[in-house]
This record gives C-alpha cells, sequence and structure tokens, in this order.
C-alpha cells in the first residue's frame, strides 16, 4: 500500500525515519526552579488566564488565551519590566492542529531574563495588534501577515511587507509550493505585457541551471555538436569525437598548437623571479 | 498627467500635480546610498520630508523558508547572505541556537577561534560601514582608507578558510580547521595597524567642519523610541542605553574577556559614529587577550557528540561505525530533540536571534531569523520626517543597515 501524505504540509520531509525513534525532548523545568520568572509568573496570572507555563533552555514560555494578548503583554511591559519585544511571529500549525500559533519574544533588560508568551489562533480567526504597546510590531505583524495570512486588528497599516502587494499565497504556510507553481511561472509576463503576450514570450524558467536537451541555439552537447539552431528532435545528431591538441588530435594550419617539451631547449631560471 | 498602460506603468514620482503642493520621490531601490535594495518613498515639501515610507523586500530570498526545507547543517552556508559583510557571525549565531538545542558545547580552541572571527568581523563591519558612510555624506578619501585596511582583514579572514565574504568558517560544533601557521602573527600585525589608521580616520573626522554639520543633531533616535523599535547594537548604545550581549547576557568566552561597552548620549549620528569608532578598538582589545588563549588550548576542534556531529577525519577513515554515522548525518542529517530555542548573540549590528522550533525531525519545523536591520530599518519612518533630503542619506548610511538581513 502506498504511504499517505497529507496534503496540508507539503514541506520536505526525511526519506527515512526509523519506525522506533521516538525523539527525546529538550527538558521542561517547571517555573518554580527560578524565583524571578516565578513571580513574573504568579504576578500576570492574576491579570490573565494562564494555560501552561514552564521554562525551557533559559527561557520562560506562558501559554495564554489569544484574546489576552495585549493584556498580557502590557502587565508585562509596565509592571514587570519586560521592556523589550524582540520578535514575534505565527508557526503554521494548520495540518495538525487548524490554526497557528503566535510567539511573542521578551526581554527584559533589568532583570536580563528572556520569556515567550504563546497563543494558538485558528485559521480564519484574527488576532489584536500590540503595536501600541511596542512599535516595533509594525513592521513585524506585517511580516506575519504577509507570511502566514493570520489577519491582525488594530493595526495602523495591514499590507504585505516583503511580498508584492498583489501576491497570491502567503510563503511560509506549510501548504505553499517549494517550486515554482503556475501562476508564479506566468506572474511577470501578465503584469507587464498582459495575458495575449503569453504565446509570443511563454512561461518564465524558473531554474536557471535547467538545460534544454534539443536546444542548439543556447546549448551543444560534448561529441555531438552541430551548427547553432540546427533542428536536431529528429535525432539528426552526428558524432564529433572529442580530440584533445595535446594528444595530437587536433591540428591547426598542419602542426598542433602545443610544442612537444624539450628537454634541452628549455631554459630554467635558478631562482625565483 | 501620465499615460498609464502596461508597458509604461504609473511612477509616484513623477506626479507633480498633487492638490497640496508636496511631492512624491521614490528614493531607491536602485540608489547607491540606499545600501542595497531599498525603496524609500517619500513626501516632500520643499526639500523637507513629511513623509517616509520604506518599502523593503527587493532581495527577499525566503531564508526562513529554505531553512525549513534543509537539514540543519545544509542551511549555515545560506546564514552568510544574511548579513554578508560580516558573515561569521550569522554563522556563529545559528550554530549556538543549534548547540544549544542539542545541548553540545564546543572545544575551547574552536570558541577561541571563533570568537576571534567574530571580532575580526566585527572589524570588517564597522570599516565597511565607515568607509560606505563617509562616501555618502561626502568624506571619499575615508572611503579609499578604511577600504584599504578592510582588505587585510579579509585577507586575514581568506588566510583561515578560503572565503572573503561568505565565510562559512563555523560549523555546528566548532570549527572545521585551526589556524594557519603565522596567522597569529599576521593579525597582531593588522592589529598595528590599524590601530595607527584609526586614528588617521578620526583626524580626518571628528572635528571636520563638514562631517559634523552633516551628523550632529541628524537622526536622533530617543532611548525610548529606540526601545520602542527594538534597536539594538551601536544605535542602541547612542542612544545611551548600555546594553551590549556579550556583557550583559555573554555567552561563549565573553565572561572571561575584558573589555568596555562604549556609549554615547548623543542619540543622534554624530553619536553613534562615536560608538563604532570605540567598538573597533574594543574588539582589537579582545583580539589581544585571544591570542594567549589560543595558544594555552587544546587541540581538539570539533565537539564530540556523534548522535549530532559528524567524528573527525581519522576515526572516519578507520572506524566502519564512525563512517556508517557520518553518512547517514550527512544523508539524512541530525535529529535534535523537540522544543524550542531563542539563541542570541550580538552582532555588529545589533542582536541578532535565531528561533529555531524543532519536532525532532531533520528539518526545523519553524526558523525565525530575527535580524537588527529589520528594525533599523523600519525607524526610518518615524525618524525621517522633519529632516531635509539631503539627510536621508547620512541616516540611512549611518545606521548601518544591510538588506541581506532585511529581507532575508
Amino acid at each position: 500500500m502506498r504511504q499517505y501524505t497529507p496534503k496540508n504540509d507539503i514541506q520536505k520531509k526525511s526519506y527515512h525515519t526509523d519506525r522506533f525513534y521516538v525523539a527525546p525532548t529538550l527538558a521542561k523545568e517547571p517555573v518554580s526552579n527560578d524565583s524571578t520568572f516565578a513571580s513574573d509568573l504568579s504576578s500576570l496570572s492574576n491579570v490573565v488566564e494562564v494555560k501552561d507555563a514552564y521554562i525551557q533552555a533559559g527561557h520562560l514560555v506562558i501559554y495564554i488565551n489569544k484574546e489576552d494578548n495585549v493584556s498580557a503583554i502590557k502587565h508585562l511591559k509596565e509592571i514587570r519590566a519586560y521592556n523589550y519585544m524582540m520578535e514575534l511571529s505565527a508557526i503554521d500549525y494548520i495540518a495538525t492542529q487548524g490554526g497557528f500559533e503566535i510567539f511573542y519574544e521578551m526581554l527584559s533588560m533589568s532583570k536580563h531574563k528572556r520569556l515567550r508568551v504563546k497563543c494558538f489562533v485558528a485559521k480564519d480567526d484574527a488576532i489584536a495588534s500590540v503595536e501600541p504597546l511596542f512599535r516595533m510590531a509594525d513592521w513585524s505583524e506585517r511580516e506575519m501577515f504577509d507570511m502566514y495570512g493570520v489577519t491582525v486588528k488594530n493595526h495602523p497599516y495591514m499590507k504585505r511587507l516583503l511580498m508584492p502587494d498583489d501576491w497570491q499565497g502567503h510563503p511560509l504556510l506549510k501548504t505553499y509550493p517549494l517550486i515554482g507553481d503556475e501562476a508564479a511561472q506566468w506572474y511577470e509576463v501578465d503584469k507587464i505585457f498582459g495575458k495575449e503576450a503569453r504565446d509570443v514570450i511563454g512561461p518564465e524558467l524558473r531554474d536557471a541551471a535547467q538545460v534544454d536537451r534539443y536546444d542548439t541555439q543556447r546549448f551543444a552537447r560534448l561529441g555531438h555538436e552541430v551548427p547553432k539552431g540546427t533542428d536536431i528532435t529528429n535525432g539528426n545528431e552526428p558524432d564529433t569525437p572529442i580530440r584533445y591538441q595535446e594528444e595530437g588530435g587536433v591540428k591547426l594550419f598542419g602542426k598542433t598548437l602545443v610544442t612537444p617539451f624539450d628537454e634541452i631547449e628549455t631554459k630554467q631560471l635558478k631562482e625565483r623571479k | 498627467m501620465q499615460q498609464i498602460n502596461r508597458l509604461k506603468p504609473f511612477f509616484e514620482n513623477i506626479s507633480f500635480d498633487r492638490d497640496d503642493n508636496t511631492m512624491v520621490v521614490n528614493f531607491g531601490p536602485q540608489h547607491p546610498s540606499a545600501h542595497g535594495q531599498l525603496r524609500l518613498i517619500l513626501e516632500l515639501q520643499g526639500e523637507e520630508i513629511t513623509k517616509a515610507h520604506p518599502d523593503v523586500g527587493y532581495l527577499h530570498r525566503g531564508m526562513e523558508k529554505m531553512g525549513e526545507n534543509m537539514i540543519y547543517n545544509e542551511f549555515l552556508p545560506t546564514t552568510d547572505r544574511m548579513d554578508y559583510i560580516a558573515a561569521t557571525s550569522n554563522n556563529y549565531g545559528y550554530a549556538l541556537a543549534v548547540e544549544k538545542l542539542i545541548g553540545v558545547e564546543a572545544p575551547r580552541r574552536a570558541e577561541v577561534i571563533r570568537t576571534m572571527l567574530l571580532e575580526l568581523n566585527r572589524i570588517i563591519s564597522h570599516l565597511f560601514w565607515l568607509a560606505t558612510h563617509a562616501l555618502d555624506v561626502g568624506a571619499m578619501s575615508v572611503f579609499l582608507y578604511a577600504f584599504r585596511e578592510r582588505e587585510f582583514a579579509m585577507d586575514l579572514m581568506e588566510d583561515y578558510c578560503g572565503a572573503r565574504l561568505t565565510h562559512s568558517a563555523v560549523r555546528i560544533g566548532g570549527v572545521p580547521l585551526d589556524l594557519p601557521d603565522d596567522w597569529i602573527y599576521n593579525l597582531e600585525k593588522f592589529i598595528v595597524t590599524l590601530t595607527e589608521q584609526l586614528e588617521v580616520y578620526e583626524g580626518l573626522l571628528n572635528q571636520n567642519r563638514i562631517w559634523k554639520m552633516r551628523l550632529e543633531n541628524v537622526g536622533i533616535i530617543s532611548p525610548e523610541m529606540a526601545r520602542q523599535w527594538g534597536l539594538t547594537g551601536p544605535s542602541l548604545r547612542a542612544s545611551g542605553i548600555k546594553w551590549d550581549l556579550r556583557k550583559e547576557m555573554p555567552y561563549g568566552l565573553y565572561p572571561e574577556l575584558d573589555f568596555d561597552i562604549p556609549t554615547s548620549d548623543k542619540c543622534d549620528s554624530y553619536g553613534r559614529y562615536l560608538c563604532h569608532m570605540a567598538e573597533m578598538r574594543e574588539s582589537m582589545k579582545i583580539l589581544k587577550q585571544l591570542v594567549p588563549m589560543y595558544n594555552d588550548s587544546d587541540t581538539q576542534l570539533m565537539a564530540h557528540s556523534p548522535q549530532y556531529i559528524s567524528c573527525t577525519k581519522e576515526e572516519m577513515m578507520t572506524q566502519n561505525y564512525s563512517l556508517m554515522q557520518h553518512f547517514v548525518l550527512v544523508t539524512q542529517g541530525m535529529r535534535p530533540p523537540v522544543g524550542e530555542v531563542y539563541v542570541a548573540t550580538e552582532s555588529p549590528k545589533g542582536e541578532l536571534g535565531f528561533y529555531i522550533n524543532s519536532d525532532g525531525s531533520p528539518y526545523p519545523y519553524k526558523l525565525k531569523l530575527r535580524a537588527p536591520s529589520f528594525w533599523h530599518t523600519g525607524i526610518l519612518q518615524d525618524i525621517l520626517p522633519g529632516h531635509q533630503l539631503a539627510d536621508v542619506v547620512t541616516i540611512i548610511g549611518n545606521l548601518n543597515i544591510v538588506f541581506g538581513e532585511i529581507d532575508r
């Protein structure tokens, strides 16, 4: 029976995984191990509902409801001195959980601690913007929308950031194809010259290293060279054996280009100049 | 009015008939002072900027997507192409993040070599910044001098790894090579040259009237604004906030090294210039301290962790099982534990963070690259309004943005 491959995750997968392989997990410590984090967490849990919290690789990880993201981050920023938002983005779990996990990476300069606030947003749901709290979220949330299609409410300028404004699809989704698709192939032709020019120009060649076996205008087959532009689709390829001049193969004007090495005639320098 | 059709698209920069007498100008994406592919849409009232809108993405290569479809070792050379002015700092940040995920520590000699390369890269990056920034502002000779010294530093990089720009000189778990003979000697010679030359640059610029007029009180970033926009690196330190990850949340060998964090409370472009110059001196101080550390260290270069990191060449050629393990690591890739890490290092531009979410397979489930220049560009929309058009070039050059890491 053929193995079932899910259509909603078309990213590269390992070609072999041992059937009995169980991946180890990076150790999760309880929050009580760190007094700073413990007080941060108890303070935060008075304000919002904390679904889960642990310390992993020195980071406090807090799971909250998506409705609470602004109030939780506001509390962490203003009361708990996490004055820097370092990064925010989404993780695509549509295939397994039907939505995205949004993470906010925060830093406290006074405490020298980092924490990560995470919340889950269903696929067609929206999340509130944290831009009023951290101006940097302006660009991060635009990037998140651009890459994942997560809609952000109350954002001052919700437009794509990295991809062109009229781009279809969101590149970092697990459903996004890894090679240029049909639409991408015609994108620039349609955009600049219009659909009616498709026949004249042809699709964009996405693979720059692609070699067309029958294109004698741009390529020559070693050992089967023909004049430029000759039609060889009918298999009409003469053999042109490869001969090297060193082996006395190619002769120009009656003599070989490379003269054989003459030990007596050759001058040798005593020192390098 | 323009006649718009498909072959002649609408150009914003030639619409002069706006009601409010403002003019919209496209700065870039092909502008020599845009330091890459920055398109800045500026709204001008006379020569004064009333609105600025940075448009990025012209160098977007989808590195995060590439990372999710490559095994961990395979992605390392791609990180070179982020901040290509100081490639090793990206390699190191990535390698450190993966090492934290798999719980491996690089041997001491590898760590010494890495730190040497990192600081050398910081110098290369700052020299490049100085050269191009000075050229943008009009100081042509500084450009030539600074590039000469940068060339010497790049020769050192070339001697070590063979590459000048995209080094890939760091591996996950250590470094691939030991330093060649004479490298330390050449490094010391370079430090002497650069120490002399830095004074020359400063002699040309520090009290230069034109330089000061173009930089002082231009591009003022208040500490609050810097915090809001997530600024890091010299841009943050010039706003009077003493924050350097090498000192505040140290990693690698930095706890053992003695160096200062130069800051400035001028908050303007001139303050950032002073910070950059002082940082080069601090980097040289670190390099000098690393030389005895190198001599005292053991010769092991790669960490021993057969599950994740390939064995040495000798083991590979003599032991069957080592060869098999190496084969699996190369063809299938290492399988790190399930979990997530965020590791930040101080790159020449600021905090360079790598967030890796692993689901236990050889490909990262999510890889987020936190590049400092991204927000150093974003902040342009808040700093530029109120400045003159000529100051745009100063501010862009001064913030030290590199498009390889903005667009990724």
